[in-house]
């Protein structure tokens, strides 16, 4: 899921449909409207969001409005926060071999 | 006044579509940064992610079509990446590839290091592309020891 959330983002319409819905809920028409696109497109683009738990949708009438899903977010933030800290414990213990070459070696 | 040289956390970025440019300020010369870059005895002391893990082999040749092979253990567990550099400016640039290995490759990523003296210290930037930051993530979650099956590392990979 988190590998479908990173495909789905890595396109800069979906990214921007993303954007949009942080404002709020919008139908797909909605959508089209300032991206140009025809509503097939966004359609399509909202399948990918959807089917990586981006993005939610309800029916209204023949209207299918989409909001963003909280928890898609945050497990992705989760992934972010976990690749931050493996880097972080890596340059950390990597200061303080910095501190002994540093000690041991001439300048 | 001047500024003491000092180390500063990491930032991750997204730089435009495709790539990821992750810095960090040491407190050390280039010289040293360098060094614990590409001397196999020195990154076998710092480069092992979360806690608990081991990099029982380690070889970094740092010439062009050099090799360069780190593999990580845990408790009979691991993963290694392979690659090959492309070329280097001692003590300020490394360029190479690298593939990971989990157990299938990966595609390769290409991945440019800098070393930039700063503030008495170094600022290193290294840009890689956004797939190998995926591919970053998949290896830290099971670092990490997630529960996470190969099963799902597979199945996520195929899409990366």
């Amino acid at each position: 899921m988190i590998n479908a959330a990173l495909h789905a983002l890595s396109d800069p319409t979906r990214r921007a449909i993303l954007a949009r819905l942080a404002l709020g809920e919008a139908t797909v028409g909605d959508l089209a409207q300032p991206f140009a696109m025809s509503q097939p497109a966004i359609s399509q683009h909202l399948k990918v969001l959807e089917g990586a738990g981006l993005i939610l949708r309800r029916v209204e009438g023949t209207k299918r409005p989409c909001r963003l899903a909280p928890q898609g977010l945050a497990d992705l933030e989760d992934w972010l926060a976990q690749l931050r800290r493996a880097f972080e414990t890596n340059y950390a213990r990597l200061d303080d071999l910095l501190t002994e070459l540093d000690k041991e070696t001439p300048k | 006044m001047t500024r003491r040289p000092r180390n500063d956390p990491l930032t991750l970025q997204s730089d435009g579509e495709t790539q990821t440019v992750i810095t960090r300020q040491f407190a050390a010369r280039p010289e040293l940064v360098w060094r614990s870059h590409t001397e196999p005895a020195l990154l076998q002391r710092w480069c092992l992610g979360p806690d608990g893990w081991t990099m029982p082999v380690c070889i970094c040749e740092p010439r062009p079509d050099g090799r360069l092979r780190h593999e990580w253990a845990k408790d009979g567990r691991g993963f290694y990446i392979s690659g090959e550099f492309i070329a280097l400016s001692p003590v300020s640039r490394i360029e190479h590839v690298e593939r990971m290995h989990l157990p299938d490759p990966t595609p390769d990523n290409h991945v440019v290091t800098e070393f930039i003296p700063h503030n008495g210290g170094t600022r290193m930037a290294m840009t890689l592309p956004d797939s190998a930051t995926r591919q970053a993530m998949l290896a830290s979650g099971m670092a990490d020891g997630m529960e996470i099956g190969y099963q799902r590392q597979e199945s996520m990979m195929e899409t990366v």
